[in-house]
């Protein structure tokens, strides 16, 4: 199953990445309506400092913590990619509480949200790959 | 009380509106220019830090910026004009040299613009590339000027070691020091994958590209920084470096700043210790020195590699390309006053050398007189900017052509023409890692590749047209130039007619 | 081949655990399950967020419809098992059917416990919070001018409070502990929460329990008065072990099980919050009642129902809680003799407890950005030296790690 894998040696820390995972989550067409004046909530999110950095999003685990750990059911699996029904989620965070990684964070209006592999918006393939300008995220096989 | 003098060239013009504060462009910027002002929660600009590179233009998402240059000028001066104005308060404030980066810049002739190329119609026809075999491979080396036969007949086909290229281009000599070790692995790999040569310049080959041996041409500059029996076995020819198009006369010049870590310990120099290359070789004080050390330098490699001699084109480059021709050297560059640098004294670089269509014409001419003509290869650089140039360049006589500005913009360079500060914000003229890793050598790579795959297609649609299949047959063909806006003495120099003759 | 018959005493998410346990090693095994409320799966602690609004009784399926059909189970809603023989290998229900199996799951669950109090009898409004038929009740009863009275402020008691906040006139929580959420909060952090809830209009007796209760009084045990109109019991829960102690089976507080979530008894398994089992991060044996835990004992009991191998060997108490939207999240245990490493900043509270070179605990109150890497070094009982838990401290992040740690989960390398 093609994941989202980042080398860090190529990482700039530039977070082109979250406003580009931002604005294709948004569900609005033009990026300087979608983004201008809002506080963003990225659902990949850049960690580091000045010599190294690297951006961090769900890895999909083929064993998810997150799925077995959420109370309502609202996370599953669909074809090996980790979803979120944000319907159904009713902000415990307890999802929060068990990923060893801190991929999951709160969105907008407390529920929960990670990257779902822009599957489900109008991007059609990874916007966080598209937009990063030094090929430091990979969308593919490994 | 001096900044108050300068102005600063450039503004930086937001368009509000558009910007969603996403501080890419903050970020992005070795030079600070742009900050996020938490209160305002605005971005706000110091154009005074400001030097074009673009990369800010380039990276922001919502296309909000752009540079422009500062209208505030000085009062209108054909004579005075504000660079050179500006030039003088520089050094009242300094007391130093100028010191620029890349070419010449001055809007002297560019004889490439002013030559034009023969097609083939009615008379003769054209070939189509895309049907018919078109050969754009070339060898450098010493060429035999006739045929020999063994004593049973079969042709004697030893000949001297040869430069084998799929296409007459390849990457002129960039010292890692001046530029990236991302850069250099760029370079190493697009010229593996093209089959032709990048040139290590005169910061010695760093280990790591040992491996792409095959594709390089290892430099011996007057400083000799890096040259030991390996390094000169390493590569598939040794290039002496005796002028560079962008200083000729002079040697070259590394601030101690960017002699760091890798740097430092590929140039076999101390950390912190400016890089001085010597105006001449300390030991080539004659014609008769320059060819000892090509022996020399052949004994080393076995008599297997062809030996280079780099010399910037300068008033009497004829007789000094002949001299060479005799010194036993199997080709010779000649690099024009348009080349570019990492850094040299502006006055030079903006004064000093010749174009390289006149040098390369009367080079090939002064060969040919004197029956030398196969003694050497000749590869020329100095501003290359298009395929049409390279066939341009090849039809006055050259065997191939050197490219570094062009490999450059290749690789993201905007041509800020601020190498000398060390803050590269594409990662390429810069030793800092954070720089560095802009220049994604896979990205890198990729773009050579296909910058040079392109141009060999032109090159094959531009000799398709005239009619001519193979380099070879384009080599000093000046019948298929023409010249336009030229004088006479031009053409003359440049051994072409003018349009319409 | 003999179709094995499964059978899962439970409904919950332990039994939905199990049920997805065996089914991912045995396709054409018969499960029955016997549940006791007459509702498709749903998780308990969602009913606090029913009773605010967050979720309905349709979202708060912990399944699809489907599930019980796409996973082939047949589930006997509205009964409860009364018996359990070892040796037969069955069960009795209280319809009087009688149940074979070839390997049982108990996932009973617990039940809540009503304090005997003196007169608790002759309160008429009188609610537990435990299922979703006691959120309902609980939700027509209420009117704007109730006066709740909640006894027990632990982690049901609170979510009930800040599910009808707002709703009603006046809610009082009164608990014999001096402090809030005593189970998981140290006075100083308990003191933050309490402060917060405080501010929502909720009243605190602490320290205090109920003498008697006389229709709509409660006296208290230091002699103050409250008036109600709603009594809410939040007490705590006792495990359901009845039906395993009678089989002769281990129990402690509940009912012991193995990592493989065996029983003492052959072929009888169990998985929830009626088990007990070793916490890793202080290696005594607890009663672990949490969602997470739940689930993964459920699947681990399945998989090893199935004839499969699993094992569940590193459990830890977690919980994750939020009230009026300030979070607290708590993992691991601590002794008094941990070190501890506290920080205040910007309102938020953190403390990190160590150990033995270890993580073996902490709590996080408001920031809890990335607390799934603390909960991970407690369950893998990393040693701290490996990593710079310097930087880790003052902010979860996996820039704490090392570059090949990093490689292999961002980067897919080896």
């Amino acid at each position: 199953m093609k994941r989202i894998y980042v080398d860090e040696k190529h990482c700039l820390g530039c977070h082109l990445c979250e406003y580009n995972c931002a604005y294709a989550n948004s569900g609005i067409n033009n990026m300087v309506k979608a983004l201008k004046d809002k506080t963003i909530y990225p659902r990949i999110r850049v960690e580091g400092d000045e010599k190294i950095t690297y951006a961090v999003s769900c890895r999909h685990c083929t064993d998810p913590l997150c799925v077995k750990s959420c109370i309502s059911g609202a996370l599953s699996i669909e074809n090996g990619t980790i979803c979120i029904d944000h319907n159904k989620c009713v902000g415990c965070l307890t999802c929060i509480l068990v990923c060893p990684y801190g991929a999951v964070t709160t969105g907008e209006g407390g529920v929960v949200q990670k990257c779902e592999l822009c599957l489900k918006n109008a991007s059609g393939a990874p916007a966080c790959v598209a937009g990063c300008p030094n090929r430091a995220i990979i969308y593919e096989e490994r | 009380m001096e900044k108050y003098y300068i102005t600063p060239e450039f503004e930086v013009i937001r368009n509000q509106n558009r910007c969603i504060a996403c501080r890419v462009c903050e970020r992005q910027c070795a030079n600070e220019v742009h900050t996020y002002d938490v209160d305002g929660k605005i971005m706000l600009s110091d154009e005074a830090k400001c030097v074009n590179c673009q990369r800010c233009v380039s990276l922001c998402p919502t296309h909000a910026l752009k540079i422009v240059k500062n209208e505030c000028s000085f009062r209108e001066n054909a004579n005075w004009q504000s660079d050179t104005i500006k030039e003088i308060y520089k050094q009242a404030t300094s007391g130093g040299v100028l010191l620029s980066s890349m070419g010449n810049p001055k809007p002297l002739p560019v004889y490439w613009d002013k030559i034009l190329i023969n097609a083939s119609q009615v008379t003769n026809p054209s070939i189509d590339p895309l049907r018919e075999p078109m050969e754009t491979r070339v060898f450098l080396g010493k060429k035999p000027d006739s045929i020999t036969r063994k004593p049973d007949g079969s042709i004697d086909t030893t000949i001297a070691p040869q430069l084998e290229l799929t296409m007459p281009v390849m990457f002129s000599a960039m010292s890692y020091g001046s530029i990236s070790y991302n850069a250099h692995e760029s370079l190493a790999r697009a010229a593996r994958e093209l089959g032709i040569y990048y040139n290590t310049g005169e910061g010695g080959l760093h280990e790591d590209f040992y491996c792409y041996g095959e594709n390089t041409i290892v430099q011996v500059a007057s400083g000799r920084f890096g040259v030991h029996e390996d390094y000169l076995n390493a590569g598939a020819a040794i290039e002496i470096k005796m002028g560079q198009g962008a200083k000729p006369g002079i040697g070259g010049h590394l601030p101690g700043a960017k002699i760091v870590g890798e740097v430092s310990r590929t140039r076999m120099i101390p950390e912190g210790s400016d890089a001085i290359s010597p105006a001449p070789h300390h030991d080539i004080y004659s014609i008769e020195d320059l060819r000892q050390l090509v022996y020399s330098l052949k004994e080393s490699s076995q008599y297997k590699k062809p030996v280079i001699v780099k010399v910037a084109a300068v008033h009497n480059i004829a007789a000094i390309a002949s001299g060479i021709a005799r010194s036993g050297a199997d080709i010779i560059a000649i690099d024009g006053f348009r080349g570019g640098t990492g850094a040299a004294p502006t006055r030079i670089r903006d004064n000093v050398g010749i174009p390289i269509e006149l040098a390369l014409a009367a080079v090939d001419r002064r060969l040919r007189d004197e029956g030398i003509r196969n003694n050497v290869s000749l590869v020329v650089g100095g501003s290359i900017r298009s395929a049409s140039d390279v066939v341009k360049a090849i039809a006055l006589g050259a065997d191939a052509c050197y490219i570094a500005t062009s490999a450059l913009l290749a690789l993201g360079c905007h041509l800020c023409r601020t190498c000398q500060t060390g803050k590269c914000n594409w990662g390429i003229a810069t030793q800092r890692p954070e720089l560095v890793k802009r220049l994604n050598p896979d990205i890198g790579s990729e773009r050579l590749v296909n910058l040079l795959t392109a141009w060999r297609h032109e090159v094959k649609e531009l000799m398709g047209g005239m009619g001519i299949n193979s380099i070879e047959a384009l080599r000093g063909n000046r019948l298929m130039l023409r010249g336009v806006g030229l004088t006479e003495k031009e053409l003359e120099i440049l051994g072409i007619s003018h349009a319409g003759e | 081949m003999d179709v094995k018959k499964y059978v899962i005493i439970g409904n919950g998410t332990a039994a939905i655990g199990c049920i997805e346990g065996i089914r991912s090693v045995d396709a054409t095994g018969k499960i029955t399950v016997i549940s006791s409320e007459n509702r498709h799966v749903y998780c308990r602690p969602l009913i606090s967020y029913l009773l605010e609004g967050k979720t309905d009784t349709e979202k708060m399926k912990y399944r699809p419809d489907d599930f019980y059909e796409k996973n082939d189970c047949n589930v006997l809603y509205g009964k409860r098992a009364i018996s359990l023989n070892s040796e037969d290998k069955t069960v009795a229900m209280d319809d009087g059917e009688t149940l074979c199996f070839d390997s049982l799951c108990v996932a009973s669950g617990s039940s809540p416990f009503v304090p005997p109090m003196e007169g608790m009898d002759k309160v008429e409004k009188r609610f537990s919070f435990m299922t979703l038929d006691d959120a309902l009740s609980l939700e027509k009863a209420i009117t704007p001018d109730s006066r709740v009275l909640i006894i027990g402020a632990g982690l049901i008691g609170l979510k009930c409070a800040e599910g009808i906040s707002g709703k009603v006139g006046s809610i009082t929580v009164c608990d014999l502990a001096e402090r809030v959420l005593s189970s998981i909060l140290d006075n100083e952090c308990a003191a933050v929460v309490q402060k917060h809830l405080e501010a929502h209009g909720i009243t605190f007796m602490l320290g205090n329990s109920v003498s008697k209760f006389d229709d709509e009084t409660a006296y208290m045990k230091n002699g103050e008065d409250i008036h109600f109109d709603i009594l809410v019991t939040a007490v705590g829960v006792r495990p359901n072990i009845a039906l395993i102690k009678e089989a002769g089976g281990a129990c402690g507080r509940a009912i012991t099980v193995s990592e493989k979530m065996k029983t003492s008894c052959d072929d009888i398994y169990a998985a929830g919050d009626c088990t007990e089992s070793v916490d890793v991060s202080s290696g005594s044996v607890k009663v672990m009642a949490l969602m997470p835990n739940a689930y993964m004992q459920g699947h681990c009991a399945g998989v090893n129902m199935a004839g499969g191998e699993s094992v569940f060997d590193n459990a830890i108490p977690m919980n994750s809680i939020g009230f009026f939207g300030v979070h607290i999240m708590s993992a691991g245990s601590h002794t008094d003799d941990s070190e501890i490493y506290e920080e205040t900043k910007d309102g938020s509270v953190k403390k990190l407890f160590m150990k033995d070179g270890m993580l073996t605990g902490f709590v996080l109150i408001g920031d809890v950005d990335k607390a799934g890497i603390y909960t991970d070094m407690i369950r893998s009982r990393k040693s701290i030296s490996e990593i710079d838990f310097d930087m880790l401290k003052k902010k979860p992040s996996l820039y704490a790690f090392d570059e090949e740690y990093r490689g292999k989960i961002l980067g897919g390398v080896g």
